[in-house]
C-alpha cells in the first residue's frame, strides 16, 4: 500500500486539490499481517476482555493491569513502539486496526489507548535514545503503565496557562515539580507520568515522573457519567526531584510536544469511534430484527430502517476518512529516523503537517458517534434506556469523545485557524486558488446534466470547494487579523472543511472500490456515498449561505447569494429510496456493511 | 521431535452458507483454520516448546489456503506446506493419497489432524493417511502425552474416556478439550512472513490424476429446509400420542 503514496501529500491541501483515488489508503486493501493482526485484536476483546466486562466496568485496576501486560505479550501496546526498543514498529494502518478493533474493550480500551497514545507517544517521539531505552521496552509489553497529564482544574482549553512549576535545584541535578493535574486517565494503576509543567513558571516543558518518585501521589476517582471502567484521578506534585534525564526533549518545548502528540490522540480517539459506531449498529440492526411490535419485527418498518442507514452511511464516511488519515500520517511518520539527534524536531513536524485533518477527525468522529450512539437507543426504545443493554453504556461512553483531546469547540477553531496560517506562511497556494476563483465565479455556470456513476457526486464536491474558497475568501477578507475573533464564522468554515474531507474520502474510497470489485458489487458503497453527498452539500450550502450574511450586507451581499445560487444548482436526489437500499443490507447482515 | 500438521481452510463456523449456481458461495467470506485442527496445531506447538523439534504445517486446497497456513505458522509453528493443483479432486481417497505421497521422504514422530472438518464433515482424510503410512493413530483426543518414544492418549469415545498407550511414530485427530489454542501474536504474524513456505503440485509428488481419480461424487447439494415453527398437539393423551406417531409417519418420514 505504501508504495503507492508517492507524492507527499500537504495537510490541508484537500480543499483546494483534486487528488486521484488510487493514491488514497482506504481499509479495503489490507495486506494479510494486517488482517491477522486486526482479528488478533478481535479475538483477545472477544476472548479476554469481554468475558470479565462487568468486572472492569466496575473499576477493577488489577483486572485492567492484568489484561493489559496480556495484551502486552501479544504485542498489542507495542505498534507504535520502534522495533530497537522492542515494540513492532508497525505502520498507522496496522495501529489504527488495533484501535478499532479494541474499542469493543469500552473502558479497558480507552485504558489502552491513553498507554499507547499520549502516554507512550511522547517518549517514542520526543525521547532521548536513553530515555527510549530506559521506558519503551517495558511500555511496549505492558509491564509499566504510562499516563498523560496536561490539563489541570483551571487550565483545560486553555493548555498553556498551566500552573504546575519546575525549577532546576542548585547543583543542577533535579527539576523540582510542584503543582496538579487534573482528569488523568490511569492515574490509579499508571507507573510513568508524562508531565507539563513551565520551568521557572514561564518555559513550558515535558518531564517523565515516575510514581515511585517522592512527592508523588494520585487524588480520589471521579464519578464518571461514563467510560467508568477507567481509571480518572487528579495527579498531585510536592516538590517532586525529577532528575534532569527526565526533562523530554528540551526546555520550552513542551507546547510543541503536547499539541504534536495532541493530534496523534485526536487520530486515535476518532479511531475508537469508529470501532464504537460498528458495534451500535451491530447491536442496534440486531435488535431490530429481534424485536417485534404490530406483529412485525421492527426492522421492516422504514423508519427504523432509515435510522440503521443514516448510521451505517456515516459510519462509512468515517471509516474512509480514518483509514485515509492514517495513510497520509505513514506517508510523513514512515520515514523518521528514530535514532537521529533530530527525531523530534521530524517527528513534530511530519505530525504537525496533518493537524487539521487530526481535529477533522476528531470532531467528525465523536459526533458520529454520537449520532450512531443515539440513535442507536432510539432503536431500542425503552431497553434502550436501561443498562442490561450496551447501546446504554456506548450512548453514555460517548459524550466524553467531544469533551477530551481538545473540545470540538477548540478544535473547529484550530481546522480554519491552522489553514490559513499555512497559507499565510505559503506552505499552500490558498490565497492565489480564491482569487482565480474570483474570476470564474463572475461567468455564467453551464447547466450540467450527469450520467457515469458518482459523476454528480464527483462535481458536487468540486462546488462544494468553490463555496468554501468562496465563503472564506470573503471571510478573510473582511475581518483580516480580527477573524480570530469570529469564532461563529470560523466554526462555520471548519464544518464546511469537515463536510468537504468526509465526503471526499468517502467518494475516493468509493471510486477505489468500483475499480477493485466493479459497479454491483460497490453498489452500496455508491449508495452511500450519494446519501452522503447530498446530506453533505446541503450543510455546506446552509453554512455558506449564514458565513456570507455575517461577512457582507446590501449588494455586496446580494452578489455572493447569486454566485452561490449557480454553485448549488442541482436537482435533488431520492434519498429516501437510497435509504431503503442501504438499510435493506444492514438489516439482512446485522452488522456495519460496505 | 518432529510434527506435522495437516490441516484444512474452512468457512468460519459463523458464516451462512449460501448456494449459488449450485455451489457453495465464497464471495466475502471470512476463512479460517478449521477449528478442530487448529487444536492439532496449537498441540504441535506445545510438544515443540516442551520437547524441541519442529513443527510443520500441511494442507492440501486452494491457493487461498496459504493465508491459513501462515495463521498457524503466525501461531508458532515453524514451515508450512502447501499442495495446491487443480487437478486434486475434493475426496477423501484423493486427499489422502496426495499426502501420503508428499509423507513418503519425510521425517515425522507425530502426525495431527483436525477429528473432522467442520465443512465437509468426513472425518476420513488423517485417519486415511495413518493407514497409507503403515502407522497407528489414535481420534478424537483429549489429552497427548508424549515420551520415551510413546503416547500416553485420552480419546473421547462417543462419550466415554478412553485410555490408550501408542508407540511413535503415529497419528492423533484432536477433539475440542484438547487444549486452548493461541491467538497469534503480533510478533508471531509479523515473523510468519520470514519461515519456509513451499508449494507444490502433484507434479513435484510424482503423483498423476489418475492415482488420485475421485472414489466418491456428489450426486446433489441443497440447504437443509428451514426451520418451521413448532406444533403443539392438542387432546387426550392416548390421542396425541397417535397423532404424533401418525405425523412422524407422514409428514417427517421418521417412521
Amino acid at each position: 500500500m505504501a508504495e503507492q503514496m508517492t507524492e507527499k501529500v500537504l495537510g490541508g491541501s484537500f480543499v483546494i486539490a483534486d487528488p486521484d483515488y488510487r493514491t488514497i489508503v482506504t481499509p479495503d486493501e489490507l495486506t494479510e499481517e494486517q488482517r491477522m493482526i486486526a482479528e488478533t485484536t478481535a479475538d483477545f476483546v472477544e476472548g479476554d476482555v469481554l468475558p470479565v466486562d462487568e468486572e472492569l466496568e466496575k473499576l477493577d485496576y488489577e483486572l485492567t493491569v492484568k489484561l493489559m501486560k496480556q495484551a502486552g505479550e501479544l504485542g498489542l501496546l507495542g505498534a507504535d513502539v520502534p522495533e530497537a526498543y522492542d515494540g513492532l514498529g508497525l505502520d498507522k494502518v496496522s495501529s489504527t486496526l488495533i484501535s478499532e478493533r479494541l474499542a469493543k474493550a469500552s473502558s479497558f480500551a480507552l485504558s489502552i489507548g491513553a498507554h499507547v497514545g499520549i502516554g507512550t507517544l511522547p517518549i517514542v517521539y520526543f525521547g532521548s535514545a536513553e530515555q527510549k531505552k530506559k521506558y519503551l521496552p517495558s511500555l511496549a509489553t505492558g509491564a509499566k503503565i504510562a499516563a498523560y497529564c496536561l490539563t489541570e482544574p483551571s487550565s483545560g482549553s486553555d493548555a498553556l496557562g498551566a500552573k504546575a512549576t519546575a525549577r532546576l535545584s542548585e547543583d543542577g541535578k533535579h527539576y523540582v515539580l510542584n503543582g496538579t493535574k487534573q482528569f488523568i486517565t490511569n492515574a490509579g494503576f499508571a507507573d510513568v507520568f508524562i508531565v507539563y509543567a513551565k520551568v521557572d513558571g514561564k518555559e513550558f516543558s515535558t518531564f517523565i515522573v515516575e510514581r515511585t518518585m517522592e512527592g508523588v501521589s494520585v487524588g480520589p476517582e471521579e464519578k464518571k457519567m461514563g467510560i467508568k471502567g477507567s481509571s480518572t484521578r487528579p495527579l498531585i506534585l510536592e516538590d517532586v526531584k525529577v532528575p534532569v534525564e527526565n526533562l523530554l526533549w528540551e526546555v520550552g518545548k513542551g507546547h510543541l510536544i503536547a499539541f504534536n502528540i495532541l493530534n496523534i490522540g485526536r487520530f486515535k480517539l476518532a479511531v475508537g469511534c469508529l470501532g464504537g459506531a460498528k458495534e451500535a449498529i451491530q447491536l442496534s440492526s440486531r435488535y431490530a430484527n429481534e424485536r417485534t411490535q404490530f406483529g412485525k419485527p421492527i426492522a421492516s418498518f422504514p423508519l427504523i430502517g432509515a435510522k440503521l442507514a443514516e448510521m451505517n452511511v456515516r459510519t462509512y464516511v468515517l471509516e474512509s476518512m480514518v483509514y485515509r488519515t492514517a495513510g497520509l500520517m505513514d506517508t510523513g511518520l514512515g520515514g523518521i529516523d528514530h535514532d537521529s539527534p533530530e527525531a523530534g524536531k521530524q517527528s513534530a513536524k511530519a505530525i504537525a503537517e496533518y493537524a487539521l485533518e487530526c481535529s477533522i477527525n476528531k470532531v467528525f468522529g465523536s459526533e458520529t458517534l454520537d449520532f450512531v450512539a443515539d440513535e442507536g437507543v432510539q432503536i431500542h426504545g425503552g431497553y434502550g434506556f436501561i443498562q442490561e443493554y450496551k447501546i446504554e453504556r456506548i450512548y453514555r461512553d460517548s459524550r466524553i469523545n467531544r469533551i477530551f483531546e481538545g473540545t470540538n469547540e477548540i478544535n473547529r477553531l484550530l481546522i480554519p485557524g491552522t489553514l490559513i496560517k499555512r497559507a499565510m506562511k505559503g506552505e499552500l497556494p490558498l490565497m492565489q486558488k480564491a482569487q482565480a476563483l474570483q474570476a470564474e465565479l463572475l461567468q455564467l455556470v453551464p447547466g450540467q446534466t450527469f450520467e457515469g456513476t458518482l459523476e454528480e457526486e464527483t462535481h458536487l464536491l468540486a462546488m462544494a470547494k468553490k463555496i468554501f474558497l468562496m465563503a472564506g475568501g470573503a471571510a478573510v477578507q473582511k475581518f483580516q487579523l480580527k477573524l480570530e475573533q469570529e469564532q461563529e464564522v470560523l466554526s462555520h468554515l471548519a464544518d464546511m472543511m469537515i463536510q468537504i474531507y468526509a465526503l471526499e474520502s468517502a467518494l475516493l474510497r468509493t471510486k477505489k472500490r468500483i475499480d477493485k470489485l466493479g459497479e454491483e458489487k460497490a453498489g452500496l458503497a455508491v449508495a452511500m456515498t450519494r446519501v452522503f453527498a447530498q446530506e453533505a452539500f446541503e450543510k455546506i450550502e446552509s453554512l455558506a449561505r449564514e458565513t456570507l450574511a455575517a461577512v457582507d450586507t446590501g449588494d455586496m451581499l446580494r452578489t455572493q447569494l447569486s454566485v452561490l445560487k449557480k454553485l448549488t444548482r442541482r436537482t435533488p436526489v431520492n434519498t429516501v429510496e437510497l435509504r431503503r437500499q442501504i438499510a435493506a443490507r444492514v438489516i439482512q447482515s446485522e452488522t456495519y456493511v460496505c | 521431535m518432529n510434527v506435522y500438521v495437516v490441516l484444512k481452510q474452512t468457512f468460519d463456523t459463523e458464516e451462512k452458507v449460501v448456494l449459488q449456481d449450485g455451489r457453495v458461495s465464497e464471495e466475502g467470506v471470512k476463512f479460517v483454520i478449521n477449528p478442530y485442527d487448529e487444536y492439532a496445531v496449537e498441540e504441535a506447538i506445545r510438544i515443540k516448546e516442551a520437547a524441541g523439534g519442529t513443527v510443520t504445517v500441511v494442507s492440501v486446497g486452494p491457493e487461498r489456503t496459504a493465508e491459513a497456513l501462515r495463521t498457524a505458522l503466525a501461531m508458532g509453528a515453524d514451515e508450512a506446506v502447501l499442495i495446491a493443483d487443480d487437478r486434486i479432486p475434493a475426496d477423501e481417497y484423493a486427499l489422502s493419497r496426495v499426502l501420503a505421497a508428499f509423507f513418503a521422504d519425510q521425517a515425522y514422530d507425530v502426525v495431527l489432524g483436525g477429528n473432522f472438518s467442520v465443512d465437509n464433515g468426513a472425518g476420513q482424510v488423517a485417519v486415511r493417511l495413518a493407514e497409507l503410512l503403515g502407522i497407528p493413530h489414535v481420534s478424537s483426543v483429549t489429552k497427548l502425552e508424549l515420551s520415551g518414544g510413546e503416547a500416553a492418549v485420552q480419546r473421547d469415545a462417543e462419550g466415554d474416556l478412553e485410555t490408550l498407550a501408542v508407540r511413535l511414530p503415529a497419528l492423533f485427530t484432536a477433539q475440542q478439550g484438547l487444549n486452548e489454542p493461541r491467538y497469534p501474536s503480533l510478533p508471531g504474524i509479523m515473523k510468519a512472513k520470514k519461515k519456509p513456505f513451499r508449494q507444490l503440485t502433484l507434479d513435484d509428488l510424482s503423483v498423476t490424476p489418475e492415482q488420485i481419480a475421485a472414489r466418491t461424487a456428489r450426486a446433489e447439494l441443497f440447504l437443509p429446509a428451514p426451520r418451521q415453527a413448532g406444533r403443539v398437539l392438542e387432546g387426550e393423551l392416548p390421542a396425541q400420542a397417535a397423532q404424533l406417531v401418525q405425523l412422524l409417519r407422514t409428514q417427517s418420514n421418521v417412521l
